[in-house]
């Protein structure tokens, strides 16, 4: 289990890397799908099927896709000059200065507290919906109003007034 | 060494059942439209697929410079891939099944899921505009699909208390799920059309209108691999019901558990194609105001009547 769980996690890592540095909207999309897929692998060896599966359908298989149909709208494609104007060294040196300091804590952390299980208790779809709906019952609500208001939302930006394309029709509006 | 068999099994079975599909369509499509079909390769036509097969092998594997090669050439086996590896939590019989998971019905989901990239990639790394038309249309059509088909399942889980298809099955001892859980099986119907985007709702591939849709600019095998994936996604679907809605291996014992399995699996692929003789395509925004307008509020009732007699026959 040990080994699947290192390769899982290297090719998360390396594919997140490739999603940061690749050039090709559309290919880094692609290699950012691959992390998540291989993150669900890490969550199925933890003893989480349920929220493997879950990364799998929501994140791998819904937000990627209206991303990439983002994308494809757009025509994004080769894109250097624009990104090389936007990012001057005064844009990403304090963050990275920021994620450094993140990095070392993380690096502490591990070193100072040692994991030696990587595998726990399978945790199955009932004990999660269990869970959810006593426990974490607020979580759940608040989540939800807040996807309400996302929809809300939608809605009022994309509503079109209806357009009559007939101008004998648009006559008799206009009288 | 059984796994082994098990798994050579489902695969070869998938295969035959997929490659002699496109026999079973045109001799039955020709049936509906009175005319004869294929009947000159071999004894009423049955060698076609492999005359057919031979053809589409030695044909040019062309792919054009103006592509995204690595994109393009992935494209059609991501869709092989997902829907052979859905298979794999299908039980075919009793034991007759490759892996028994408890979550198995959100792993089909999950593929399914991921099988829109195929088309949506393969429409994009073609660079050509019909191409990218019909894919922008494949990946809005089935992402809208996706939540019906997903909701409409609802029911069955909650009734079988189980994700594992094994169970479900098993729960359907008493009576199939398609009596209580009808609303379901009918919006998991057209959504697994709409899923694997047969005619009635093949407005990616919309050849009126955009010459092929999304595999416009494929051609030899790879496009054979698209062709043979529509087959392949329409026995997934079409033995999903039976597992899910009709009892799946169950049956009177006079005859194997996985004859009955594939007598069902048989009839719906029959259903599948009769629906294709039959419907007319709608347009690209009655077949979306269809989804989110009468399927969801359909779907989202039948989850809570279902929830609630489930809980009022608890209580009593």
């Amino acid at each position: 289990m040990n080994t699947i769980f290192y390769i899982a996690g290297g090719v998360a890592i390396i594919s997140s890397l490739l999603a940061i540095t690749n050039r090709n909207a559309i290919h880094a999309l692609l290699y950012l799908i691959l992390s998540l897929l291989s993150i669900s692998v890490i969550f199925y060896i933890l003893g989480a099927p349920f929220s493997a599966a879950l990364e799998v359908i929501v994140y791998a298989g819904a937000i990627m896709v209206l991303f990439i149909f983002v994308v494809m709208m757009l025509n994004i494609g080769l894109e250097e000059e624009q990104e090389n104007k936007w990012l001057t060294p005064r844009m990403w040196i304090v963050p990275s200065i920021l994620a450094l300091a993140l990095l070392i804590i993380f690096i502490y952390v591990l070193k100072e507290f040692q994991f030696e299980k990587t595998t726990a208790d399978i945790i199955g779809p009932k004990q999660v919906g269990i869970k959810m709906f006593t426990k974490y019952l607020l979580a759940v609500e608040i989540s939800a109003i807040l996807l309400l208001a996302g929809i809300i939302g939608g809605y009022h930006l994309g509503k079109q007034k209806k357009k009559v394309l007939h101008r004998f029709i648009d006559n008799i509006r206009k009288i | 060494m059984k796994f082994v068999f098990i798994i050579a099994g489902v695969l070869i079975s998938v295969l035959t059942i997929a490659a002699g599909l496109i026999y079973v369509e045109r001799r039955l499509l020709a049936l509906f439209q009175d005319r004869l079909g294929p009947n000159r390769v071999g004894p009423f036509g049955l060698l076609q697929v492999i005359a057919d097969m031979i053809k589409i092998f030695f044909k040019e594997d062309w792919i054009p410079p103006f592509a995204d090669k690595a994109v393009f050439v992935m494209a059609p086996g991501i869709l092989i891939a997902t829907i052979l590896l859905t298979f794999a939590v299908i039980p075919f019989a009793d034991n007759f099944i490759v892996l028994d998971s408890n979550i198995g019905l959100l792993f089909f989901l999950g593929n399914s899921s991921l099988g829109v990239y195929s088309i949506v990639l393969g429409g994009w790394a073609s660079n050509n505009k019909y191409s990218l038309l019909g894919s922008i249309r494949a990946s809005a059509q089935m992402l809208t699909y996706e939540v019906f088909m997903g909701l409409s399942l609802v029911g069955v889980i909650m009734m079988a208390d189980s994700f594992s298809l094994r169970d479900i099955v098993e729960a359907q001892r008493g009576g199939w799920f398609v009596i209580p859980q009808f609303v379901g099986f009918v919006i998991f119907f057209i959504a697994g059309i709409a899923e694997t985007h047969r005619t009635p709702f093949d407005i990616p591939e919309a050849d009126g209108e955009l010459v092929a849709g999304y595999h416009s600019e494929y051609s030899g095998m790879k496009f054979g691999m698209f062709f043979v994936g529509e087959y392949m996604g329409v026995t997934l679907i079409s033995a999903l019901i039976a597992t899910l809605f009709f009892g799946g291996w169950l049956g009177p014992s006079f005859l194997p558990p996985a004859f009955w399995f594939f007598l069902k699996t048989a009839f719906f692929i029959c259903m599948f194609i009769l629906i294709r003789a039959s419907l007319p395509r709608p347009r690209y925004d009655q077949l979306m105001e269809l989804g989110w307008k009468v399927l969801l509020p359909l779907v989202l009732l039948n989850i809570l009547i279902t929830g609630g007699v489930l809980i009022y026959t608890h209580s009593l």
